[in-house]
């Protein structure tokens, strides 16, 4: 068979074209994909916790924040209830950024792992971060 | 060093004072949990069963009298400063005699209430058009009669627009982000591709505090229930004459403007 040598050429280049996006993923250092929770807000808090149970946050918060969205914007329920005493606005600037103040270390992180493309920030603000 | 019965008593009575009021002292004083609470408490907001406004023309004499109001409303709602005058975003502007009341408009008006500029706003319409019109239902009447928008559902398609009679409603041709002059952090920006307009200060309005435009006109601006028979707009609409813009449209607008008169 003539072809042969051909064909075992072109198999070969198949193969590492095929291969290519495994050994990349393997070789290059993995996407840090934990979110970081400390910020000055809340380090300063007595009890860390927040408004809803973080399983349940991490679960189902876009959910959530859908949710919110429309009874604020639409039947302006703007009170998310008091925890302690205190009130807690469903707010993502007010309330949620106020505490997680560090939208690439929690936000973005995760989103950046899971390649989710949210359009939040297209309107709203995230907090100004001191980068290092 | 051993301690008697009555210094022990007294020891005793101290700490458990202090573990009774020192915890919610602590949390009181605790850096930033309080200042979510003194923003917003349970049943601070204002509401009314249906809000209007009454612009007081005597209160507007000079041009600094009602720019204070549209800055205050401009850095309330981070609306941007467009060069291009057809970006232009607009929720409170100037206007004069003639291009906010056409239909009364004369040649041999006095001259008086031809040099006159008059504060433009949504007129957050009892029969809104723009309500009618918006495909998505983006823009929607709140039950205080607040004509609101959703800006995550605003689709751009510009309908609200051209049903508008006052032009109250301006399109985001670009992003208007780096033309913001000074950026409230607690309230969202637009995205290039909606329309948007003054929203009454529904925000604000839920915090307890007035519309931005009406704290800034220190009284020339009048926002009240209108529902409400002896609310401060009742009370000015029943003994002032009081016209609104473009009444035969059928719109029923809701900003009463109060012209000359004692």
């Amino acid at each position: 068979m003539p072809d042969k040598s051909k064909i075992i050429y072109l198999l070969v280049i198949f193969c590492a074209i095929a291969a290519f996006p495994f050994l990349y993923n393997s070789m290059s250092t993995p996407v840090n994909a934990k979110i970081q929770l400390n910020t000055p807000v809340i380090d300063a808090m007595t009890v860390k916790q927040c408004i809803v149970p973080k399983e349940e946050m991490r679960r189902d918060h876009m959910k959530i924040l859908n949710r919110w969205r429309d009874e604020v914007v639409r039947d302006s329920h703007r009170e998310f209830g008091s925890i302690d005493g205190v009130m807690y606005e469903k707010s993502l600037q007010r309330t949620c950024m106020h505490c997680h103040s560090n939208k690439s270390e929690f936000c973005d992180r995760c989103h950046a792992y899971a390649s989710v493309d949210v359009y939040c920030w297209d309107c709203h603000l995230a907090p100004k971060e001191n980068k290092p | 060093m051993s301690i008697g019965r009555r210094q022990f008593l007294k020891a005793a009575g101290v700490t458990g004072l202090l573990g009774l009021v020192g915890s919610p002292l602590l949390k009181i004083f605790a850096p930033g949990e309080l200042e979510a609470s003194s923003e917003f408490r349970e049943g601070a907001a204002l509401t009314a069963r249906r809000w209007s406004l009454v612009v007081d023309m005597k209160g507007f004499p000079t041009v600094e009298s009602y720019t204070k109001c549209i800055e205050a409303c401009y850095n309330a709602h981070n609306i941007p400063h467009m060069d291009n005058e057809k970006h232009e975003v607009k929720w409170i502007w100037p206007e004069t005699y003639e291009h906010a009341f056409p239909d009364n408009y004369d040649v041999y008006l006095s001259e008086n209430i031809e040099s006159m500029t008059f504060l433009i706003l949504c007129n957050h319409c009892d029969n809104p058009p723009c309500v009618r019109v918006c495909p998505t239902k983006a823009t929607f009447k709140r039950e205080d009669g607040i004509v609101a928008m959703d800006y995550h559902r605003c689709i751009g398609c510009r309908f609200c627009m051209a049903a508008c009679p006052y032009g109250a409603r301006s399109f985001n041709w670009r992003d208007p982000r780096p033309f913001i002059k000074n950026l409230n952090p607690l309230y969202p920006t637009r995205t290039k591709g909606v329309v948007e307009k003054c929203n009454f200060c529904a925000e604000r309005l839920s915090r307890g505090e007035h519309p931005a435009c009406v704290e800034a006109s220190e009284g020339a601006l009048v926002f009240g229930d209108l529902k409400d028979k002896d609310s401060n707009v009742r009370n000015i609409l029943r003994t002032k004459f009081a016209i609104t813009r473009k009444p035969d449209r059928g719109t029923l607008p809701r900003v009463y403007y109060i012209i000359g008169g004692s």
